[in-house]
């Protein structure tokens, strides 16, 4: 049967199109879905592909005018064209592989990392109908395949039979895994208001944006994404103007391009990421008639995401990579666990009966308090470090906490695990008595 | 054959093979990476299997954690990579040929003469909920799972403890 054609919904409608003619030429059943997902699968991986074609124009574009220049205006209207010259002068530069290189591993990493990046927008909801694999662990996928991206770079670094390399490698790979800590944390805390794992059961539950009830929650997201990509000012691993580069100091022509294809679609995915987990997605005005909104809404809170995270890039510095491992594990790291325990027990206190916009202001008020007394820490500490250089004492010692002497550290051991071991004993005493 | 089981079967043929080149390979990090193969493969048959959560969890944490901890174990290791490591097999490679047929032709003859039960059609949509529920269910496995949450919390401290530089070294 032809399906009926429908403005407010024209994805399924051109998924049911194909499954229809495909049925004419009297394919199997199985087969037809088959290739309908292929063709869906083929649409979405070319959408993130040529993106970045268009986000380094607007990236370019957008440095230039903070920093008072006019950016690429040669080729096409406005410069337009700059990206396609890019490309092309990519794809024609000498291909080189290091002598000693490993090649299989050598050609697999840049292809790996951009297969990373694209592998996260199966889950990501465009519009209500429109979402590649509408999966029930959407958010643990999205973290799954990142993880690749971490095994691309070890092996682009390693296959390239260069110490600078592997060490560029070794220094990415270290902040990329000590930045998911935070970044899961964050995580759960959509997946906690939400009751799913699901990206479109997500979006759906946003009725109240959740950047609303967990403004922290979306703060460390944000950061740690931008961590996770490289991107200023954490881009101390190929710091252009420090090193020559990081791990893909080996790569030319288009496996470079690759590596930088990927870091551009990863920049656009992690902002996508952010609008569908904290900005309500695809969620908007007549978007209950029209479906097809969606797809613009989304997109719009993308760009907005994307140009914010810009915007931060042409603002701050470069962190070195002693700040680096200080703002994860000294900052947030426990911002994130003591925001998530906050959170869960501010939600939990909340009677179920209460309409949703009470929920979000009281969680919302909890956040404030957390930022405010972490502000308040923060200062603190600063002002110590303030009086420690006034008095000349040693920085590291001001800095250190205390030192422990291993008995010390023994009791605490001995203390966590009896504390413990009560808490799971209580617990199971009271639930055994309410059940 | 439908496209599943296609699917299946190349899943299938790709594990056992990269399998048996993680150990059959000489250089460490191809084995490594070969194992990365096996696991991804596995994580695949989950998804076929409609276990999603699974194979979710397969990637997280075997290719995530374990096989970029493996890599980089390798990495750091001086001498281990080296090509000169000397025969594959020591004197006793007779007696793990032997199990592994053993234990090969045992796993055939169970699955071949098993009357296996087809599966109760249920809805699998809300599973992970189910999971969730009976991890801090007292009647289910709650002792177990706070047991494992109190190692985890001795072998992090363990570990600070370890990496701690103590008062002589400063």
């Amino acid at each position: 049967m032809m399906p009926q054609f429908d403005v407010g919904n024209i994805g399924a409608y051109l998924y049911e199109l194909i499954g229809w003619s495909l049925s004419l030429l009297g394919i199997q059943a199985s087969m037809i879905t088959f290739i309908q997902k292929l063709v869906g699968g083929l649409v979405l991986v070319n959408f993130v592909l040529l993106t970045p074609i268009f986000t380094i124009w607007l990236e370019r574009k957008f440095l230039a005018r903070f920093q008072d220049r006019l950016g690429p205006n040669r080729v096409g209207p406005y410069g337009l064209f700059q990206s396609f010259a890019d490309v092309v002068k990519l794809i024609t530069k000498e291909d080189i592989t290091p002598a000693g290189a490993d090649k299989v591993v050598y050609n697999i990493g840049p292809v790996l990392s951009v297969v990373s990046v694209i592998g996260i927008w199966t889950v990501i909801p465009f519009a209500s109908t429109m979402v590649g694999a509408n999966i029930n662990v959407g958010i643990l996928y999205s973290v799954a395949i990142g993880a690749l991206g971490t095994l691309a770079i070890m092996m682009g670094g390693w296959s390239s039979n260069n110490k600078y390399a592997l060490l560029g490698a070794f220094r990415t790979a270290a902040q990329l895994v000590s930045y998911e800590v935070p970044l899961i944390v964050a995580l759960l805390v959509p997946t906690m208001l939400a009751g799913s794992m699901g990206m479109n059961d997500i979006v759906e539950a946003q009725s109240v944006w959740f950047i609303i009830s967990a403004p922290i929650a979306a703060l460390v997201f944000l950061v740690a994404s931008i961590a996770e990509v490289g991107r200023t000012p954490f881009d101390l691993l190929e710091a252009e103007s420090e090193i020559v580069a990081g791990f893909h100091i080996e790569y030319s022509g288009m496996k470079f391009g690759l590596w930088m294809l990927g870091e551009f679609a990863h920049a656009f995915t992690i902002s996508a990421l952010t609008a569908v987990l904290f900005l309500g997605g695809w969620r908007g005005p007549l978007v209950d008639q029209f479906p097809i909104l969606g797809i613009f809404y989304f997109l719009a809170k993308t760009y907005f995401v994307y140009l914010f995270t810009l915007w931060i890039r042409v603002t701050l510095p470069r962190i070195r990579i002693d700040q680096m491992n200080d703002l994860n594990w000294k900052f947030l790291v426990p911002l994130s666990l003591a925001m998530l325990v906050m959170m869960s027990v501010v939600y939990k206190a909340v009677p179920s009966g209460v309409s949703e916009a009470i929920r979000s202001l009281v969680l919302f008020s909890a956040n404030l308090a957390l930022i405010v007394a972490s502000l308040g820490l923060l200062a603190r500490a600063s002002r110590k470090l303030q009086v420690a250089e006034q008095v000349n004492i040693d920085m590291s010692r001001a800095r250190a906490p205390a030192n422990l002497s291993a008995l010390q550290i023994l009791l605490l051991a001995l203390g966590a695990v009896a504390f413990l071991a009560i808490f799971v004993i209580a617990t199971q005493l009271v639930l055994g008595l309410t059940t | 054959m439908t496209a599943m089981q296609i699917l299946f079967l190349g899943v299938g043929i790709a594990a056992v093979l990269s399998a048996m080149l993680v150990v059959t390979v000489r250089n460490l990090i191809h084995a490594a990476l070969w194992l990365v193969v096996t696991l991804f493969s596995v994580a695949i048959t989950f998804v076929l299997l409609d276990a999603g959560f699974l194979a979710t969890v397969q990637v997280v944490l075997y290719i995530g954690a374990i096989a970029i901890l493996i890599i980089f174990g390798i990495m750091l290791t001086r001498r281990v990579m080296m090509s000169d490591v000397g025969p594959q097999v020591n004197a006793s490679w007779w007696l793990g040929a032997l199990l592994s047929i053993l234990l090969f032709a045992t796993v055939t003859w169970v699955v071949l003469q098993m009357d296996w039960p087809s599966l109760p059609t249920t809805d699998l949509s809300m599973t992970l909920n189910e999971l969730g529920h009976s991890l801090v269910d007292p009647d289910k496995y709650v002792l177990p799972f706070e047991l494992a949450s109190i190692m985890l919390i001795v072998a992090l401290i363990g570990a600070i403890a370890i990496a701690w530089p103590g008062k002589e070294s400063q």
